[in-house]
Order: structure tokens, then sequence, then C-alpha cells
């Protein structure tokens, strides 16, 4: 019987599964992908609000502001990258400008720093931005991480410390026993933790009529290569409409530009694929940025942000159902404010329940080995005392096979070539892949013991390889 | 530090001929960089006859062809070759290289980066649709195919008739895939006469001019992908959308000079070939550093790699050996129809050969190639935008010229 189980390896499930192991729980997270953090949080703008923007009084709110302070010492602590580089809110007509007044208001109320600048000023500081840009909320707690990597951390980080990750594994059905939940008849479990994403909805379903729907809306990106010149230093804004946040340009850890998003609804809630979104987006990011260098465009990908109809994240414990607790609508600012929402939902929803004590041999992660962050010196003792790690795989990236195998065999480790991508980028850079996807596979075919033809690109059964040369003549 | 002479960064078809060509012209150190580990780069996956023809006067392999080439050097002392090393970096004239052995730095007079062209993956035409697996470029299936032994589809649609594509219609037919179909948003190929004939019409596979690929679908494997015809101003025609069956999508959708290390070291850049900046003597922008071969331009024929490369090894010698060459630089200007022009700028010392490309098909039609003392015009039949044009002018031609030269194209 397990303590508590997570139904969804996102990264609110993730770092929930990570402030409970280091309690002396008996934890299990279930996923139905074949690697984690390949839902939402696998999509999505890669920034860390400053909490400038949600309504007052929502959870939204909250959560984003204790997150946002959250963040430099959870990706110290999980030894992955976090970057405060600020944003600008960037208005370009006097209307525009006193929805910037609104914003200070919040920003003063929420003790969010700021600082007001005209238009010439901001541009001294970020020269791509529009012409019309006449003046700028400069938001300096902005951040920016890589959300996958934070929930591979995280997760990692758990099951060293004895938490259990299913993966593959769909819940198709929940019964509510006297003391405990048995899922699809065979996992009994003291407490659920709903943090399906999109699919919260049809989880709750399985033991009553859901109390929110949830919905999937899109937002499609495009990504641009590093450049030699910077374009933008920070994340870039529009003034905020009824409708969302806008078109953003956004730097990533790793030196790219992200463009996006567009947000449509759509019916089919695993639907990620790619549209007329990014005509949308090459139209409205003109806005705030100019000379935006989209030959330098080598990716595009669309998420789905998990949508439910109360318009506010959902975070509580079933009203009928006792040990089931919900963590749903966890769209913008949702990477944000996952921190905070695990912390809490560990603290004031599951500690009551229990008593408990705090493991004495609590293990760190080690961090992923970045060649590109170490000194010279440094990559050359490394290298002669693996070689592996002086075999450079991606010549785009330059990650060497030694990061490459070192993904592979940790727990939370990679099983597919995207799942090699998220955790060390090979395949992220100019050539995406072209040059060392077969070599990527290869492996992880040796690293698994697997033949070849049994490496998959990301999902299941969508394996590369079809067949042997020759094989159907 | 280990110091040489000239170093040379990638081995393959021009890093070896850049060798060749800076010994036969006096260099005593070379030290050619190889990220592979071996000689040859990507013509040791091209497994199909057709390469030699002008530089062994026989047909070869691309394997063979690299391993004649090599022979020529392969007993000289004053070239050496560092496998699976990697440079990461350029600082100065010191060379960073990770490899297995350590982070190795060399000090070189002079460097050339013959480092290849890389194709222009899915992402960056914005490719609309799932995210499935299925889709590659056409040289990515090639190398599984070649070296690994696999076929990446049974059904296979091909968009962009580069001649990698072409090439790889050919291969999968052979090796038991069946090949739907090829998709050209131009309304002329892009891939020489000879594949359009041997890789396509004696395969019976259709090729549809003026068609690119709308989307792809398929949650898991490539299940299918819509074909959409385009106008003559290649915009998409609403209502002609077509569901095509297939299990694969091979792209040949282009080849771009691989410039990582030549933007990282702000060498200007010419943003019509999306490489170098050289002068005749292939030198960049930056002094004593060369660019040759497909990292310089994207060639038809790998003869043309190796002439062009054992050129450029023998300008590197001439800049180790006599130092810099501080004539004037003269201006080339392209427009009507020529795309882009290699070398951007020259010296008068010598003749030279100018290669470019055209934008679109011309049937009957003039290269005009005019300045302050020039004015010729050469008559060309059937200049076609896959085919490289050359011309060669005459040292006493170029040494009338004032200013700078312009070329065009003249129906």
């Amino acid at each position: 019987m397990y303590d508590i189980t997570i139904i969804g390896a996102g990264i609110t499930g993730s770092l929930i599964a990570y402030y409970l192991s280091e309690y002396d729980f008996n934890v299990l997270v279930l996923e139905k992908e074949n690697d984690v953090a390949n839902g939402a949080t696998g999509a999505n703008s890669a920034m860390v609000h400053s909490g400038h923007d949600p309504k007052p009084g929502t959870l939204k709110c909250k959560y984003n502001l204790l997150g946002n302070a959250m963040y430099p010492k959870l990706c110290e602590d999980l030894k992955v990258s976090y970057k405060a580089i600020g944003a600008f809110v960037a208005a370009t007509s006097l209307e525009e400008e006193k929805k910037l007044d609104e914003l200070v208001k919040q920003c003063i109320d929420r003790n969010v720093p700021y600082e007001l600048l005209s238009g010439d000023e901001a541009k001294k500081l970020e020269p791509n931005l529009a012409d019309d840009v006449s003046k700028v909320l400069s938001l300096p707690s902005t951040g920016i991480v890589t959300p996958w990597e934070v929930t591979i951390a995280a997760l990692e980080e758990a099951m060293l410390n004895g938490v259990n990750l299913k993966l593959n594994y769909e819940v198709k059905s929940i019964e509510k026993k006297d003391d405990c939940f048995l899922i699809n008849d065979e996992i009994k479990t003291k407490i659920i933790i709903n943090c399906a994403g999109v699919h919260c909805d049809d989880i709750t379903n399985l033991l009553r009529v859901s109390p929110y729907k949830t919905e999937a809306r899109k937002g499609e990106y495009f990504v641009l290569d590093h450049l030699n010149d910077t374009f933008v230093s920070r994340v870039i804004y529009p003034v905020p409409t009824i409708k969302g946040k806008g078109v953003l340009a956004v730097p990533t850890i790793h030196g790219n530009v992200l463009l996006g998003p567009n947000s449509d609804y759509i019916e089919d809630k695993d639907d990620a694929s790619t549209n007329k979104g990014l005509d949308f987006i090459k139209k409205e990011i003109n806005k705030t940025v100019k000379n935006i260098p989209f030959n330098k465009m080598i990716h595009t990908f669309a998420g789905l942000r998990p949508h439910i109809d109360l318009n506010d994240f959902y975070i509580q414990e079933d009203d009928e159902i006792k040990n089931f607790i919900h963590v749903a609508g966890i769209e913008s600012p949702g990477i944000s404010a996952a921190p905070a929402i695990a912390k809490d939902v560990v603290e004031k929803k599951i500690l009551n329940k229990f008593d408990y004590k705090k493991k004495d041999n609590y293990v760190h992660r080690e961090a992923f080995i970045k060649m590109d962050e170490i000194s010279d010196e440094k990559k050359d003792e490394l290298i002669k005392n693996n070689p592996d790690f002086g075999k450079i795989i991606c010549r785009c990236e330059k990650i060497s096979k030694g990061q490459i195998i070192d993904v592979i065999n940790r727990k939370c480790g990679a099983t597919t070539i995207k799942g090699v991508k998220l955790r060390c980028r090979p395949g992220m850079g100019r050539c995406q892949g072209g040059f060392c996807e077969p070599e990527v596979l290869k492996i992880l075919a040796q690293q698994l013991n697997k033949d070849v033809s049994e490496i998959e690109l990301n999902v299941k059964d969508s394996k590369v390889l079809l067949a042997k040369a020759k094989e159907d003549l | 530090m280990d110091k040489y002479e000239l170093i040379i960064i990638g081995g393959g078809s021009a890093g070896i001929a850049a060798a060749l060509g800076a010994y036969e012209n006096g260099l005593k150190k070379i030290l050619v960089i190889e990220r592979d580990s071996e000689y040859g780069g990507i013509l040791q996956q091209c497994i199909h006859n057709g390469f030699g023809l002008h530089t062994f006067n026989e047909e070869l392999s691309g394997p063979s062809y690299a391993q004649k080439y090599y022979d020529l050097i392969k007993d000289k002392k004053e070239i050496e070759f560092l496998y699976n090393a990697a440079v990461i970096k350029i600082d100065n004239k010191v060379i960073s290289v990770q490899c297995e052995k350590g982070l190795l730095k060399y000090e070189t007079q002079a460097i050339i980066l013959a480092t290849g062209c890389r194709e222009r993956p899915a992402g960056a035409i914005g490719l609309k649709g799932d995210r499935c697996s299925g889709v590659y470029t056409a040289g990515t299936a090639q190398k599984y195919l070649n070296k690994q032994g696999y076929l990446v589809g049974k059904k296979v649609f091909i968009l962009g008739s580069g001649d990698i594509g072409l090439i790889m219609a050919r291969r999968m037919s052979l090796e038991g895939a069946k090949v739907i179909g090829v998709a050209e948003i131009q309304p002329y190929s892009n891939g020489l006469a000879r594949n359009i004939k041997q890789c396509l019409e004696d395969f019976n596979i259709p090729l549809y001019l003026s068609h690119t690929v709308e989307s792809i679908h398929g949650k898991k494997r490539l299940e299918y992908i819509t074909l959409i015809e385009v106008d003559d101003k290649l915009q998409k025609i609403e209502g002609s959308e077509k569901k095509i069956e297939c299990d694969c999508l091979l792209l040949s959708i282009g080849l771009i000079p691989e410039n990582t290390l030549i933007e990282e070291l702000g060498v200007k850049i010419d943003p019509r070939t999306k490489a170098a900046i050289v002068d005749d003597n292939y030198m960049s922008s930056i002094e004593g550093i060369f660019v040759c071969g497909n990292s310089l331009h994207v060639h038809d024929l790998v003869d043309y790699v190796s002439l062009e490369s054992r050129k450029a090894g023998k300008a590197a010698a001439n800049y180790v050996l006599n130092g810099l060459d501080n004539s004037n630089l003269i201006e080339n200007k392209v427009s009507n129809g020529v795309s882009y022009i290699v070398p951007q700028h020259f010296h008068l010392k010598s003749d030279i050969e100018f290669m470019f490309r055209v934008n679109k098909i011309y049937k009957q039609s003039y290269i005009h190639v005019y300045g302050n003392g020039i004015d010729k015009k050469i008559k060309r039949l059937g200049i076609v935008p896959s085919e490289m044009q050359k011309v060669l002018l005459k040292k006493e031609e170029l040494e009338k010229l004032q200013g700078e030269l312009n070329w065009e194209i003249i129906e």
C-alpha cells in the first residue's frame, strides 16, 4: 500500500514528489506517457513570471508570487539552470500606457519590483524594441528556466530518496475503498493527488462527476537559433489584454529565443500539432519587437494549456471524496507557480494526515554535466578520467557521448531520442538532430541493451527505424 | 602547444584537397582535424556512383572517391590527421579541440575551414502538423540506410527535389521501400538532370512540380501528409489539398553551409550564400582564415569541391610563405537573375574562375559581365538554378577594369 500516489509527472506532480521525498512516506508517481514532462510542462514559454499580471485574489496570483520567490533557491538545490533576466512590458499607445499604470499598482500591492521607463530609455537597453514602443514596465524579478529540466531533476532526486515512478501507466479505473483507493484493480494507495494536466477531469470522473471541466488551449511557438548578436536579452511582453498575456519574445537558458504563443481552444486534448498559429505569431510579434531574424528559425512546437472552466487553479481536497486532492487547471502562470503549489499541497494537505518524520539520510542528485559551463582545465580533467566526454556527438550544441550516457543511466533517465534531447540537448541545435540522431540512437540501444530497431523517437510506438534494408524485398 | 603552419578543419573532400594543395605549394606542417573516425566526410555514406568523372576520369562511389583522393596524400609526413576531434573554439590562431585525449590546443599561422554543409530541417520551414516519428532529412535517412543498414520508412514521400532526396528515392526503392512521389515547390527540379532521369523516371516515381507539403499527420508514426499545389508566386492554392498515405517523409529542401565556427569568429557573412565572404584566395574577412568547399557554397559535384579546395590550399600556402596580398579588392555585384557569386571580391593578379547560381530557368540567355572597362556577353543555353555556372575571366580582361564588376543574366 502506498501512502500517496501522484497521477501525472509534469512539473507540479514531480515537485510534489520531490517535497514528499523528504519524509518517510511511500510515494508512487504514475505517468501515462513514456517519459516525464511530456505534457504542458514540455511546451510553454519556459519562464518564471514576476507575478505582476494575475488577477488579484486568485490562486494564480498567490502561487505565482510565492513561486517566483522560490525559484532561485529551488534551482540551486536541484542543480539546474535559472536566470533572473528580467522582463519588459512594452506599451505602444496612450491606452496601453494607461494599462501599464494599472500593472504598476498591482506591482506595488504585491511587492513586485518594477521600474517605469520611457520608450527611449528602454530602447537603449533593448535596441530591437519596435519603434512604436512608447513606455515600458520593467520587471527585474522575471526569470527563465528549462521547465523539463526542473521536472526531471525533481523526480530524479525524489527517486534517489525512494519515490517510485511508473511510466507508460495509464489510470483507467479508481475505486474508493474504506481506507484507501484501488487504482486499475492493482495499486492501493491512501491518498491520490490528481496532477493529470489536461486530463484532470477525466481522472476525477473515474470517481465522481468532476466539479470542473478541463480544456486544452493550444499555444504555438517558434524557436530561433543561437544568435551572434543578441536579439533580446529580456522577456518582452506586449501589454496584456482580456485574452491573456499576448505573444512574447523569450530568451532561453541556452541562448535561443522563443516567439509565441497564440491561444486556440481545441477539441482533442492530446493534439499538440502545429497549425496556422504560427502565421498569427509572425504578425503579432511585430507589435513589440523589430529586426526579427525569422531566417534563424530552427523549430516550431505547440503546447497544450490545461485550462479549467473555473478560470483559476483548482487546488483542494475533494469535497465529497476524502484523500483525493485536485491540483487542476495549472495553466499559465503554472511553471512559475509550480514550486509554491507543490510545497503548499505537501505542507497543508498531506502532512496533517500522517504521523511522519523527516528522512535523516536524504540524498541530493548530482548536476547534469554541462561541458559548456566548465573551464577548459576541468573539461580536460573530465575527459582524461573518461574519454567519452571527449567524443562530440552533437556538433551544434557540442554535446559529448559521456553526457548522453550520463542522462540515460540515471534515475528518471532517458529512454527515447526526445528524452536524451530534453536532458542534454543533442538535436536542439540548428541541424535539429540531422547529424547526431543516428549516433544518439546507437548509444541509447547500447546503454539500454536494446536493438537499435526498438528505439523510439518520442511517444510510445514512435519507432525510428522501420525495417532492415532489403527485408521487404 | 603544438604549432602548425596550417590547420584544416574538416577531413572530407574539401579538407583532403586543401591539404594536398597546401602541400604541393610548399607547406611542411599541416594538420587536418576531423570529427569522425575516418576521412571522407559525407562521401562515406554516399555509396552510389557518379563521383570523380572530372577528377579521375571514372565513375566512383563516394567512399572510393575519398579513398582515391586520400591516397594522393597518405604518405606525406607533412600532413597529419587528427580523428574523433571536434574544434570547439578558435581564438585568434589558437584552436581548441575536444577529443578523447582531452582538450587540446594548437597554434597555427593559417586556418582553412572545410566543414561542409548541413541539411535544412523541418523546423526551418515551419512544417505544420504532428511531431510523430517518420520525418527525416534525406541525408539522415541515407546515414541510417547506408551506414547502419536500416530503412526509416516503407511508404516514403519526399519533399524537395534536391539531389540527396532523388538519390534516396532510388536507394530506398532498391532496398525494399515504396517511394510514392516527390514534391517540389518550384516549377522546376532542384536536382541534376541525370538524377531526375536515373532516380525518378527509371523507377516510375512521380515528381509533383509546384507542390509542397502543407502538413504532416500521425499521433505516433507518420500516417499521412497533405500535399498542396502552389501558384506561380509560390502561394498555396486552397482547395488543391490531397491526402497521401505514407509512413515516412524525407526532406531534401536545401543545404546550408556549416558556418557555426565562422559566425562565432565574427567573419563577414554573405546573406546570399549564408557563408563567409571571400576573395579570390578564398580568404575570409579575417586575415589567415580561409574557407572552401561546401562550407563556402554548396557545389553540384564533389569534383568541383576538390578543385576549389586544392586552390584554397595553394592560396593558404602562399599566404603562410609570402604574406598577405595587400593589393586592392574589386567588388562583385550581382543582379537580374544571379543569386550569388563566389568570390565576392577579388585582387587583380591572375585569371579568376567565378562561380555563381541563377534564380530561375533561362532557356536562351547571356551572362552579362560589365563594369568600367569591361562589357562581356557570354551566350549560354539552358541555365538552371540546380547547376552552378562558372566563368573564367583572364587576367588581361580584368586588368582593364576600374571599380566594381557587375553580373546579370539577359534573356
